[in-house]
């Protein structure tokens, strides 16, 4: 029995890369969320407002390299970035004026808005093709480790490595500076305040002088940049592909649902869960039961419980087990 | 100060406000009475741009406001109070009336980053101004109080409470008094009365309780299926025929009872 080995190698396989997994979600999931509260829609084109601004930070980041622009150890998507949320911004606020604002003046039902952004998304998923190629980019530069399985094994003497990624430790940087800023904007600030007046009571919200465009535009902003963030941290640690951030749209529309809709902490919570579950049942556990039970009862499979081929079913039945069971989620959203 | 010419409103193929015509003197307390489903409420709506009449017109002080929407009118000082209170649940009492005076330097993101000491001051006057409010409500022990977690009553006087946190030239209430007790309704009442006099706010009221009607307005105007049958003193409204037939009855059934 090796307690300490195992501990590592599930350190290194599975709760590392499920809190970075978790982090990307949760970021993505909090854009769904607001969209929700505040535009009372699903909006099914998050996944490629995230490859969006992820793709204007791949345009720009290939700019400053080609101009020699670098942050040294960290990658100069970082720069980068932005320009993406800008770009993606002004993206996203267009399409509002072009396709959302003229349902939303007709006080159009969620359904339809639902639809629509279905539009919005393939729209969007053919813009990026035609930019950037439905093609595989790996964009991430500088320093690959903060501590590759080398260094950790010299330095301790282990026979199990701990590689901890720079892109890893970037996201989680990251997405707790993000969240903390949105949690301040949300509850300290008058704009914040009156998105969460909106998102409580339209009608009251407009009778208190709260101008709704505002309040629209603000969210807008707030979205894409919390997609281009999430996006762009999805692509460091794994790479870029358009069809890729489609697929996402699964698991952050199942975090954003599981932690309840509406409800930002939620979103974070409901991040974490579903990173945690779909890392933990697609790992293979043999290595790290081998470590724990005595050498007679090591198993001779993988112990995976279902091939990462299936990844996203994990979403989907976590999805369909909240949605039976407790469909505000744990956080109390609003019921879908 | 409002003139309503001619609205019409209609919900599918029924009229709920029917061809309504009136005018509110500035500075007077207008009571609207009329039997449940007269259509007060839904001409409320109109007038506060909740809804856009099928057709008509409406003025404020010469100005046409039809259709214009609700935080516009806000900021002209036009204000509501709703007849199933609404509240920001997720928000104390007091986050609720600091909610009221929209378009504060705080609102714009510039400010936010840059201008926090502006915000800073506004934020301690509002604070101060609201809690003046609840304290005059006798509501000050819920301020802290999440809204979506008081009682109906005390939901109402939250609503009285947010016109009461801007200077309004005209301020609709609707049902103010409906579930709340008959000492509070007085101070509601002395309130309402308050207001008008001391910071010159224009009142149009809906109530069912006569007693509060008689004491607060002059005129009272009464509606049925959606029109205006009769408008001046309580006293001539109660003597009038039509209204007798169409809201008080002419049996002992109302009088007092009503909305009791
Ligand atoms: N959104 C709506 N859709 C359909 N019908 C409506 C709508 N709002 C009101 N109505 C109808 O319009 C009529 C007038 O309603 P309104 O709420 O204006 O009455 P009221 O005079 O305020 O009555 P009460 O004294 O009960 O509050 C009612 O018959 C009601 O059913
Ligand atoms: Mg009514």
């Amino acid at each position: 029995m090796d307690l300490l080995n195992a501990f590592i190698t599930l350190s290194n396989f599975v709760i590392i890369p499920a809190i970075a997994y978790g982090s990307q979600l949760a970021l993505g999931a909090l854009g769904v969320t607001l969209i929700y509260g505040i535009l009372r829609f699903s909006n099914f084109a998050h996944g490629d407002t995230m490859a969006f601004g992820t793709m204007v930070t791949i345009l720009f980041t290939w700019w400053f390299q080609h101009l020699g622009l670098s942050l040294g150890p960290f990658p100069t998507a970082l720069l980068a970035l932005p320009f993406g949320i800008a770009g993606c911004a002004l993206f996203v606020l267009l399409t509002d004026r072009a396709v959302y604002r003229f349902y939303r003046v007709q006080k159009a039902k969620p359904v339809i808005l639902v639809i629509v952004s279905m539009g919005v998304m393939f729209i969007m998923n053919g813009v990026v093709r035609f930019i950037i190629g439905p093609d595989d980019h790996n964009f991430g530069d500088g320093e690959r480790f903060i501590i590759s399985a080398r260094t950790f094994r010299e330095m301790t003497g282990l026979e199990e490595g701990l590689a901890i990624r720079t892109s890893t430790g970037i996201t989680v940087v990251t997405a707790v500076v993000v969240v903390a800023l949105l949690f301040w904007f949300l509850n300290k600030t008058r704009t914040g305040k009156s998105m969460r007046a909106y998102s409580d009571n339209e009608d009251l919200a407009l009778l208190s002088g709260i101008n709704p465009e505002k309040v629209v535009v603000v969210t807008w902003v707030i979205v894409a940049a919390l997609a281009t963030v999430a996006g762009t941290l999805y692509g460091l640690d794994k790479s870029f592909k358009a069809f890729t951030y489609f697929q996402l749209l699964l698991p952050i529309f199942a975090s954003a649902i599981v932690g309840g809709l509406g409800s930002p902490v939620g979103a974070i919570a409901g991040g974490f869960v579903i990173a945690f579950s779909e890392v933990t049942i697609t790992y293979a556990w043999k290595k790290v039961i081998t470590y724990v039970v005595p050498e007679s009862m090591a198993p001779d499979g993988l112990v995976q419980l279902l091939s990462t081929d299936y990844k996203f079913a994990v979403s989907f039945i976590i999805l369909l087990v909240v949605l039976l069971f407790r469909p505000t989620g744990l956080f109390k959203g609003k019921s879908v | 100060m409002i003139k309503v010419d001619n609205v019409v409103k209609t919900f599918g193929g029924f009229r709920a406000v029917d061809g309504a015509s009136l005018e509110i003197r500035q500075g007077a307390i207008t009571g609207l009475i009329g039997p449940n489903g007269a259509g007060k409420t839904t001409l409320f709506n109109v007038i506060a741009g909740v809804l856009k009449p099928t057709s008509g017109k409406v003025t404020m002080m010469g100005e046409d406001i039809t259709g214009l929407p609700p935080h516009d009118l806000f900021h002209k000082g036009l204000l509501r109070t709703f007849q199933i209170a609404h509240e920001f649940g997720s928000m104390s009492c007091r986050e609720n009336l600091m909610m009221v005076p929209g378009n504060q330097s705080g609102e714009s993101l510039w400010n936010t980053w840059f201008g926090r000491k502006r915000i800073a001051d506004e934020e301690r006057a509002l604070r101060a101004k609201a809690d003046e409010v609840l304290e005059f409500l006798t509501i000050s022990h819920l301020a802290e109080q999440k809204a979506s977690q008081i009682s109906g009553g005390q939901k109402k006087l939250l609503e009285l409470g947010r016109t009461m946190m801007v200077d309004a030239k005209i301020v609709f209430l609707d049902e103010v008094g409906a579930g709340v007790n008959r000492t509070l309704l007085n101070t509601i009442g002395d309130a309402i009365v308050q207001l008008n006099k001391e910071r010159g706010y224009t009142f149009v009221v809906i109530e069912h309780d006569m007693d509060f009607i008689g004491r607060l307005c002059d005129p009272v105007i009464c509606m049925a299926e959606g029109k205006v049958l009769a408008q001046g003193t309580l006293a001539e409204i109660k003597a009038n025929e039509q209204v007798i037939e169409a809201y008080l009855g002419t049996g002992l059934k109302n009088k007092d009872m009503v909305g009791a």
